[in-house]
């Protein structure tokens, strides 16, 4: 068992000058460690019935007149915990760009166009082997103010509770040989031993003939603290 | 055999759509929002707010805010708590900084009891941002708490000096009880985050 603790050689530094928005808004002062009560232990619980039939089909739940365009793949892979135990029955939600490399968000000024039939974001539960799936769109690169010619390689956001509050997690998925990962200040926010966790990889059992190109990504949430205090 | 926690990523600024789409009124149904007590659900209404600021003291307008709390029994509604919370409590808030013209965020829901005497009852409260790469957990405690909050086994581990960034201070207006509670990420007022 391992100690169940957010792992700090794993995760990403508070503040990266090099991702240049994390100088001002990232702690400087020690995180101060408290016991994980049960506070922490419990978590908000959404199941089944939080989650539409068309949820987790990003190319099928905001269509308004026709197909989005674009590159269809499955994305999928189990959720577990760093005891490579399965986690049943969790939340998955994600989002991302189009694939012209353009969000919905109407702050998004990028000059690249919207898709009246894509909304680019979605939800599933995993299930009792800890497995989700989504069919999706491959988000393209686009750029961003960091610093000159800077651009965001492709991703899809996912956004995890896991078990309880303290297994949340937030993340980015990219894709595998993708030029531009080597070049972006936030997956090099990252230490380089674990960089290639957020990585998915291509594999053609996942692959859907005549249809999608599939592609795989676990999900590792810390483990259950083996002796939980009380209260 | 052990496996490596998949590393933490920032939200980024376009997280709204897809996690907070009702309340900045994009297309799909949230899965929570800023209202965590129904009708029935008993307790003390109390409304939450505040601002994040960034390390020039100024507001962030796209940061995601995430409370849990117990009800006013102090159960969790979480099977991992035996004991369950009333159903008209749900104990989860998500909200983002985006909507409102000050960059504040709110809650609505009712005030937490405490799980047993030795803790203070308080709100853990989740932070995410763009800018942010890894989430950071504080907690707010209760301005009107003085006695709990001068013995909980949290609140003490906290260097005296900044006790008071996890405190909300209450104010009641024409009978309606609101808890200010910002969120200082750097600076002489930086708010306690911890680890667990």
């Amino acid at each position: 068992m391992t100690d169940a603790s957010r792992d700090w050689g794993t995760h990403p530094p508070f503040i990266a000058p090099s991702y240049r928005s994390s100088v001002l808004r990232g702690p400087t002062k020690p995180l101060v460690t408290i016991p994980r009560r049960l506070s922490v232990r419990t978590g908000p619980v959404y199941g089944h019935e939080a989650v539409g039939a068309l949820d987790n089909d990003l190319t099928k739940n905001a269509v308004r007149n026709g197909a989005p365009l674009g590159e269809r793949i499955v994305v999928t892979g189990r959720v577990l915990d760093e005891n490579e135990k399965p986690l049943p029955n969790m939340l998955v939600e994600i989002w991302q760009c189009n694939a012209a490399g353009r969000y919905v968000h109407t702050s998004d000024q990028h000059d690249a166009p919207l898709d009246p039939n894509f909304l680019g974001a979605g939800r599933c539960v995993s299930d009792p082997d800890g497995n989700y799936r989504f069919y999706t769109l491959k988000p393209a690169a686009y750029p961003w103010g960091n610093h000159d010619n800077a651009w965001r390689p492709a991703h899809i956001h996912f956004s995890l509770f896991g078990p309880s509050l303290a297994t949340r997690l937030v993340t980015q998925m990219y894709f595998p040989g993708d030029p531009l990962l080597g070049l972006d200040p936030i997956f090099m926010t990252v230490p380089e031993t674990s960089r290639d966790r957020l990585v998915c990889e291509f594999s053609l059992d996942v692959t859907e003939p005549e249809f999608a190109l599939g592609y795989v990504f676990d999900i590792v949430l810390r483990g259950d603290e083996a002796t939980p205090l009380e209260g | 055999m052990a496996r490596g926690q998949t590393p933490s990523q920032t939200l980024g600024p376009f997280f709204a759509y897809g996690l907070t789409p009702e309340q900045y009124g994009y297309p799909l149904a949230s899965i929570a929002g800023p209202e965590l007590a129904g009708d029935d659900a008993s307790g003390e209404r109390i409304r939450i707010e505040g601002r994040v600021l960034d390390g020039n003291d100024e507001p962030v307008n796209d940061a995601m805010i995430e409370i849990w709390h117990a009800d006013d029994q102090g159960r969790y509604p979480d099977a991992a708590d035996p004991r369950r919370a009333n159903t008209a409590f749900n104990g989860f808030g998500r909200t983002g900084t985006g909507t409102d013209p000050a960059h504040r965020y709110w809650f609505h829901t009712v005030k937490p009891g405490t799980p047993d005497d030795n803790q203070a009852p308080h709100v853990n409260v989740v932070v995410f941002m763009r800018g942010l790469p890894t989430h950071v957990y504080t907690r707010m405690y209760f301005s009107d708490e003085i006695q709990a909050n001068a013995h909980d086994p949290v609140l003490t581990l906290v260097p005296e000096a900044r006790r008071t960034t996890l405190i909300g201070q209450r104010t009641e207006q024409a009978g309606h009880i609101t808890y200010r509670f910002d969120i200082h990420m750097q600076g002489d007022r930086e708010t306690v985050f911890f680890d667990f």
